[in-house]
Protein backbone atom coordinates (compact mmCIF):
# COMPACT_ATOMS: atom_id res chain seq x y z
CA UNK A 1 0.00 0.00 0.00
CA UNK A 2 2.41 2.71 1.19
CA UNK A 3 -0.37 5.24 1.20
CA UNK A 4 -1.21 7.99 3.61
CA UNK A 5 -4.91 7.21 3.36
CA UNK A 6 -6.57 7.45 6.76
CA UNK A 7 -10.24 7.12 7.60
CA UNK A 8 -11.22 9.21 10.61
CA UNK A 9 -14.01 8.18 12.99
CA UNK A 10 -15.26 10.62 15.60
CA UNK A 11 -15.61 8.99 19.01
CA UNK A 12 -16.74 9.65 22.54
CA UNK A 13 -14.97 7.56 25.13
CA UNK A 14 -11.73 6.54 26.78
CA UNK A 15 -8.86 4.18 26.02
CA UNK A 16 -6.04 2.60 27.97
CA UNK A 17 -2.91 0.62 27.20
CA UNK A 18 -0.79 -1.59 29.46
CA UNK A 19 0.79 0.21 32.41
CA UNK A 20 -0.79 3.48 31.38
CA UNK A 21 -3.53 5.77 32.54
CA UNK A 22 -6.89 6.12 30.92
CA UNK A 23 -6.99 8.79 28.23
CA UNK A 24 -9.91 10.55 26.65
CA UNK A 25 -10.34 9.68 22.95
CA UNK A 26 -12.29 11.61 20.34
CA UNK A 27 -10.86 10.18 17.11
CA UNK A 28 -9.93 6.84 15.59
CA UNK A 29 -7.50 6.99 12.68
CA UNK A 30 -8.18 3.84 10.68
CA UNK A 31 -6.01 2.53 7.85
CA UNK A 32 -5.20 -0.69 6.04
CA UNK A 33 -1.50 -0.69 5.24
CA UNK A 34 1.84 -2.08 6.30
CA UNK A 35 1.84 -2.41 10.09
CA UNK A 36 4.72 -1.28 12.26
CA UNK A 37 4.86 -4.24 14.64
CA UNK A 38 2.45 -7.04 13.69
CA UNK A 39 3.97 -9.76 11.55
CA UNK A 40 1.51 -9.22 8.73
CA UNK A 41 2.06 -7.93 5.22
CA UNK A 42 -0.92 -5.63 5.61
CA UNK A 43 -2.94 -4.91 8.71
CA UNK A 44 -6.03 -3.02 9.71
CA UNK A 45 -4.62 -0.42 12.04
CA UNK A 46 -6.44 1.87 14.42
CA UNK A 47 -4.88 4.70 16.37
CA UNK A 48 -7.17 5.95 19.11
CA UNK A 49 -6.22 9.53 19.88
CA UNK A 50 -7.65 12.71 21.37
CA UNK A 51 -7.30 15.57 18.92
CA UNK A 52 -8.80 17.95 21.45
CA UNK A 53 -5.82 17.22 23.71
CA UNK A 54 -3.29 17.60 20.90
CA UNK A 55 -3.46 14.11 19.44
CA UNK A 56 0.13 13.20 20.31
CA UNK A 57 -0.63 10.13 22.44
CA UNK A 58 -2.38 7.06 21.15
CA UNK A 59 -3.63 3.60 21.91
CA UNK A 60 -2.97 1.49 18.84
CA UNK A 61 -3.96 -1.86 17.38
CA UNK A 62 -2.72 -3.67 14.27
CA UNK A 63 -4.82 -6.70 13.33
CA UNK A 64 -5.28 -8.92 10.31
CA UNK A 65 -7.99 -8.25 7.76
CA UNK A 66 -9.86 -11.35 8.94
CA UNK A 67 -9.59 -10.21 12.54
CA UNK A 68 -10.98 -6.82 11.60
CA UNK A 69 -14.00 -8.35 9.89
CA UNK A 70 -14.60 -10.66 12.85
CA UNK A 71 -14.28 -7.72 15.24
CA UNK A 72 -16.81 -5.71 13.23
CA UNK A 73 -19.31 -8.57 13.44
CA UNK A 74 -18.76 -9.02 17.19
CA UNK A 75 -19.23 -5.28 17.76
CA UNK A 76 -22.52 -5.40 15.89
CA UNK A 77 -23.60 -8.48 17.82
CA UNK A 78 -22.63 -6.95 21.15
CA UNK A 79 -24.54 -3.77 20.39
CA UNK A 80 -27.60 -5.71 19.26
CA UNK A 81 -27.74 -7.94 22.33
CA UNK A 82 -26.95 -5.03 24.59
CA UNK A 83 -29.68 -2.88 23.08
CA UNK A 84 -32.20 -5.71 23.48
CA UNK A 85 -31.26 -6.30 27.09
CA UNK A 86 -31.20 -2.64 28.01
CA UNK A 87 -34.61 -2.15 26.41
CA UNK A 88 -35.99 -4.95 28.57
CA UNK A 89 -34.26 -3.53 31.62
CA UNK A 90 -35.70 -0.09 30.99
CA UNK A 91 -39.23 -1.52 30.80
CA UNK A 92 -38.84 -3.79 33.84
CA UNK A 93 -40.92 -3.08 36.89
CA UNK A 94 -39.56 -5.84 39.10
CA UNK A 95 -37.07 -5.66 41.91
CA UNK A 96 -33.43 -4.59 41.63
CA UNK A 97 -32.41 -8.24 41.97
CA UNK A 98 -34.65 -9.23 39.08
CA UNK A 99 -33.05 -6.58 36.86
CA UNK A 100 -29.57 -7.71 37.84
CA UNK A 101 -30.47 -11.25 36.84
CA UNK A 102 -30.89 -10.09 33.24
CA UNK A 103 -27.15 -9.52 32.87
CA UNK B 1 35.28 -5.65 0.02
CA UNK B 2 33.60 -5.85 3.39
CA UNK B 3 34.37 -3.49 6.24
CA UNK B 4 33.70 -5.24 9.52
CA UNK B 5 34.98 -2.26 11.40
CA UNK B 6 32.62 0.65 11.45
CA UNK B 7 31.35 3.42 13.66
CA UNK B 8 27.72 4.45 13.95
CA UNK B 9 25.99 7.20 15.84
CA UNK B 10 23.02 9.50 15.89
CA UNK B 11 24.08 12.86 14.50
CA UNK B 12 22.50 16.21 13.79
CA UNK B 13 22.04 17.33 10.21
CA UNK B 14 20.91 20.61 8.74
CA UNK B 15 17.56 19.99 7.12
CA UNK B 16 15.31 22.08 4.91
CA UNK B 17 14.80 25.70 5.94
CA UNK B 18 17.72 25.46 8.34
CA UNK B 19 15.89 23.08 10.67
CA UNK B 20 18.06 20.70 12.66
CA UNK B 21 17.11 17.04 12.64
CA UNK B 22 18.41 13.70 13.80
CA UNK B 23 20.08 11.28 11.43
CA UNK B 24 21.68 7.88 11.84
CA UNK B 25 25.18 7.78 10.41
CA UNK B 26 27.34 4.70 9.93
CA UNK B 27 30.72 4.75 8.26
CA UNK B 28 33.43 2.18 7.63
CA UNK B 29 36.66 2.57 9.50
CA UNK B 30 40.02 1.90 7.96
CA UNK B 31 42.17 3.41 5.26
CA UNK B 32 40.90 5.24 2.24
CA UNK B 33 38.10 7.51 1.22
CA UNK B 34 34.57 6.23 1.08
CA UNK B 35 31.59 7.14 -1.06
CA UNK B 36 28.50 8.42 0.68
CA UNK B 37 24.89 7.31 0.57
CA UNK B 38 21.75 9.02 1.82
CA UNK B 39 19.27 6.36 2.90
CA UNK B 40 15.61 7.42 2.80
CA UNK B 41 13.53 5.49 5.29
CA UNK B 42 10.30 3.68 4.55
CA UNK B 43 6.84 4.88 5.43
CA UNK B 44 6.66 3.23 8.88
CA UNK B 45 9.45 5.54 9.85
CA UNK B 46 12.99 5.72 11.16
CA UNK B 47 12.92 2.30 12.76
CA UNK B 48 15.33 -0.44 13.76
CA UNK B 49 15.53 -2.02 10.32
CA UNK B 50 16.47 1.32 8.80
CA UNK B 51 19.47 1.49 11.14
CA UNK B 52 20.35 -2.09 10.16
CA UNK B 53 20.21 -1.20 6.46
CA UNK B 54 22.39 1.85 7.15
CA UNK B 55 25.00 -0.33 8.83
CA UNK B 56 24.80 -2.88 6.02
CA UNK B 57 25.76 -0.23 3.50
CA UNK B 58 28.62 0.86 5.77
CA UNK B 59 29.76 -2.77 5.96
CA UNK B 60 30.05 -2.70 2.19
CA UNK B 61 32.08 0.48 2.08
CA UNK B 62 29.58 3.33 2.03
CA UNK B 63 29.47 6.12 4.59
CA UNK B 64 25.70 6.18 4.98
CA UNK B 65 23.40 8.69 6.58
CA UNK B 66 19.71 8.10 7.18
CA UNK B 67 17.88 11.33 8.03
CA UNK B 68 14.84 11.07 10.28
CA UNK B 69 12.32 12.59 7.89
CA UNK B 70 9.65 12.73 10.60
CA UNK B 71 11.78 14.56 13.18
CA UNK B 72 9.51 17.59 13.10
CA UNK B 73 6.73 15.46 14.64
CA UNK B 74 8.96 14.29 17.47
CA UNK B 75 9.99 13.56 20.08
CA UNK B 76 8.70 10.07 20.66
CA UNK B 77 9.19 6.49 19.60
CA UNK B 78 9.47 6.00 15.82
CA UNK B 79 6.11 4.24 15.63
CA UNK B 80 4.26 6.98 17.50
CA UNK B 81 5.95 9.70 15.47
CA UNK B 82 5.11 7.79 12.28
CA UNK B 83 1.46 7.58 13.34
CA UNK B 84 1.34 11.35 13.75
CA UNK B 85 2.84 11.85 10.31
CA UNK B 86 0.32 9.50 8.75
CA UNK B 87 -2.56 11.25 10.49
CA UNK B 88 -1.27 14.53 9.09
CA UNK B 89 -1.27 13.13 5.56
CA UNK B 90 2.43 12.37 5.30
CA UNK B 91 5.40 14.62 4.67
CA UNK B 92 5.54 17.07 1.80
CA UNK B 93 7.66 16.16 -1.21
CA UNK B 94 9.56 19.45 -1.25
CA UNK B 95 10.37 19.02 2.44
CA UNK B 96 11.78 15.54 1.80
CA UNK B 97 13.91 16.77 -1.11
CA UNK B 98 15.24 19.61 1.05
CA UNK B 99 16.00 17.27 3.92
CA UNK B 100 17.77 14.84 1.56
CA UNK B 101 19.90 17.70 0.23
CA UNK B 102 20.78 18.58 3.81
CA UNK B 103 21.77 15.00 4.58
CA UNK B 104 23.82 14.84 1.38
CA UNK B 105 25.69 17.98 2.39
CA UNK B 106 26.71 16.31 5.64
CA UNK B 107 28.67 13.59 3.82
CA UNK B 108 31.41 15.35 1.82
CA UNK B 109 32.23 17.35 4.93
CA UNK B 110 33.47 14.20 6.66
CA UNK B 111 37.22 13.50 6.55
CA UNK B 112 36.72 9.98 5.19
CA UNK B 113 34.47 11.01 2.28
CA UNK B 114 35.42 10.63 -1.38
CA UNK B 115 32.93 13.32 -2.41
CA UNK B 116 30.46 11.13 -4.31
CA UNK B 117 26.94 10.67 -2.92
CA UNK B 118 24.15 8.27 -3.84
CA UNK B 119 20.59 8.04 -2.62
CA UNK B 120 18.60 4.91 -1.85
CA UNK B 121 15.06 4.59 -0.54
CA UNK B 122 12.64 1.86 0.39
CA UNK B 123 8.85 1.78 0.08
CA UNK B 124 7.67 5.42 0.18
CA UNK B 125 11.37 6.20 0.42
CA UNK B 126 11.85 4.55 -2.98
CA UNK B 127 9.39 7.03 -4.42
CA UNK B 128 11.21 9.80 -2.58
CA UNK B 129 14.56 8.62 -3.97
CA UNK B 130 13.18 8.73 -7.52
CA UNK B 131 11.81 12.20 -6.85
CA UNK B 132 15.08 13.40 -5.31
CA UNK B 133 17.00 12.13 -8.33
CA UNK B 134 14.74 14.27 -10.53
CA UNK B 135 14.75 17.43 -8.42
CA UNK B 136 18.15 17.60 -6.73
CA UNK B 137 21.64 18.07 -8.10
CA UNK B 138 23.36 16.76 -4.98
CA UNK B 139 23.57 13.11 -6.01
CA UNK B 140 25.53 10.89 -8.38
CA UNK B 141 23.34 7.76 -8.42
CA UNK B 142 19.91 6.63 -7.24
CA UNK B 143 18.36 3.33 -6.11
CA UNK B 144 14.58 3.00 -5.92
CA UNK B 145 13.55 -0.06 -3.91
CA UNK B 146 9.87 -0.79 -4.61
CA UNK B 147 8.77 2.81 -4.44
CA UNK B 148 5.00 2.97 -4.80
CA UNK B 149 3.07 5.82 -6.41
CA UNK B 150 5.85 6.82 -8.80
CA UNK B 151 3.06 6.42 -11.30
CA UNK B 152 -0.21 7.87 -10.01
CA UNK B 153 -3.25 6.36 -11.69
CA UNK B 154 -5.80 8.13 -9.53
CA UNK B 155 -5.47 11.94 -9.74
CA UNK B 156 -7.13 12.15 -6.34
CA UNK B 157 -3.88 10.80 -4.89
CA UNK B 158 -2.21 14.10 -5.79
CA UNK B 159 -2.52 16.85 -3.23
CA UNK B 160 -0.74 19.86 -1.79
CA UNK B 161 1.96 17.72 -0.19
CA UNK B 162 2.41 15.47 -3.23
CA UNK B 163 1.39 17.70 -6.15
CA UNK B 164 3.16 15.87 -8.97
CA UNK B 165 3.55 12.22 -9.86
CA UNK B 166 7.31 11.51 -9.90
CA UNK B 167 7.02 9.86 -13.31
CA UNK B 168 6.02 13.24 -14.72
CA UNK B 169 9.43 14.56 -13.65
CA UNK B 170 11.35 11.68 -15.23
CA UNK B 171 12.74 13.89 -17.99
CA UNK B 172 14.68 15.69 -15.25
CA UNK B 173 16.25 12.49 -13.89
CA UNK B 174 19.92 13.40 -13.92
CA UNK B 175 21.71 10.36 -12.47
CA UNK B 176 21.84 6.62 -13.18
CA UNK B 177 18.88 4.80 -11.63
CA UNK B 178 18.66 1.26 -10.28
CA UNK B 179 15.19 -0.17 -9.60
CA UNK B 180 14.53 -3.21 -7.39
CA UNK B 181 11.01 -4.66 -7.41
CA UNK B 182 9.06 -7.71 -6.29
CA UNK B 183 6.69 -9.14 -8.85
CA UNK B 184 4.07 -9.86 -6.18
CA UNK B 185 4.01 -6.25 -5.00
CA UNK B 186 0.70 -4.40 -5.18
CA UNK B 187 2.23 -0.92 -5.12
CA UNK B 188 4.06 -0.71 -7.40
CA UNK B 189 2.51 -3.60 -9.28
CA UNK B 190 4.10 -5.23 -12.31
CA UNK B 191 2.18 -3.07 -14.75
CA UNK B 192 3.26 0.13 -13.03
CA UNK B 193 6.89 -0.99 -12.99
CA UNK B 194 6.66 -1.80 -16.70
CA UNK B 195 5.13 1.59 -17.46
CA UNK B 196 7.81 3.37 -15.43
CA UNK B 197 10.50 1.51 -17.35
CA UNK B 198 8.83 2.38 -20.66
CA UNK B 199 8.98 6.08 -19.83
CA UNK B 200 12.65 5.88 -18.84
CA UNK B 201 13.48 3.96 -21.98
CA UNK B 202 11.66 6.44 -24.18
CA UNK B 203 13.54 9.31 -22.52
CA UNK B 204 16.86 7.55 -23.02
CA UNK B 205 17.69 7.51 -19.32
CA UNK B 206 20.49 5.46 -17.75
CA UNK B 207 18.59 2.88 -15.74
CA UNK B 208 18.47 -0.82 -14.83
CA UNK B 209 15.40 -2.53 -13.37
CA UNK B 210 15.50 -5.89 -11.59
CA UNK B 211 12.31 -7.80 -10.87
CA UNK B 212 12.05 -10.74 -8.50
CA UNK B 213 9.57 -13.60 -8.62
CA UNK B 214 8.32 -14.90 -5.29
CA UNK B 215 8.82 -11.51 -3.65
CA UNK B 216 6.46 -8.68 -2.85
CA UNK B 217 6.87 -5.39 -1.05
CA UNK B 218 9.77 -4.85 1.35
CA UNK B 219 11.46 -8.17 0.69
CA UNK B 220 14.85 -6.91 1.99
CA UNK B 221 13.36 -6.29 5.42
CA UNK B 222 14.55 -9.05 7.73
CA UNK B 223 12.13 -7.99 10.45
CA UNK B 224 9.03 -8.56 8.34
CA UNK B 225 7.20 -11.60 7.01
CA UNK B 226 7.82 -10.13 3.56
CA UNK B 227 11.54 -10.97 3.81
CA UNK B 228 12.82 -13.23 1.02
CA UNK B 229 16.37 -14.30 1.73
CA UNK B 230 17.44 -15.42 -1.74
CA UNK B 231 15.94 -12.49 -3.59
CA UNK B 232 17.19 -10.02 -1.00
CA UNK B 233 20.76 -11.32 -1.22
CA UNK B 234 20.76 -10.89 -4.98
CA UNK B 235 19.12 -7.48 -4.75
CA UNK B 236 21.60 -6.18 -2.18
CA UNK B 237 24.49 -7.41 -4.35
CA UNK B 238 23.10 -5.43 -7.27
CA UNK B 239 22.77 -2.33 -5.07
CA UNK B 240 26.38 -2.56 -3.89
CA UNK B 241 27.73 -3.15 -7.40
CA UNK B 242 25.70 -0.25 -8.78
CA UNK B 243 26.84 2.18 -6.12
CA UNK B 244 30.47 1.10 -6.40
CA UNK B 245 30.33 1.59 -10.16
CA UNK B 246 28.93 5.09 -9.94
CA UNK B 247 30.28 6.33 -6.60
CA UNK B 248 33.69 4.69 -6.52
CA UNK B 249 35.74 2.68 -4.05
CA UNK B 250 36.22 -1.05 -4.52
CA UNK B 251 33.44 -3.55 -5.03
Amino acid sequence: MCSYIVEKARLVGTAKGPNSRWMRVDTANVYYDHPYEAQLDHALCVDFICEADGGRERVAIEISRESALELMERIKAALASGDATHTKAAAWTGSQADVAALF
Amino acid sequence: MAYQGMLADTVKFRARNGDTGDAYYAWPTGQGKFPGVVLIHHMPGWDEWITEATRKLAHHGFATISPHLYFREGPGSPDDVGARVRAAGGVADDQVVGDADGAAAYLPAQPHANGKVGVIGYCSGGRHAFLIACKSSAFNACVDCWGGNVIVDDPKALNVKRPVAPIDLADKLNVPLLGIFGNDDENPNKDQVNRTEAVLKKLGKDYAFHRYDGAGHAFFNTSRVAFRAEQAADGWAKVFAFFHKHLGNTA
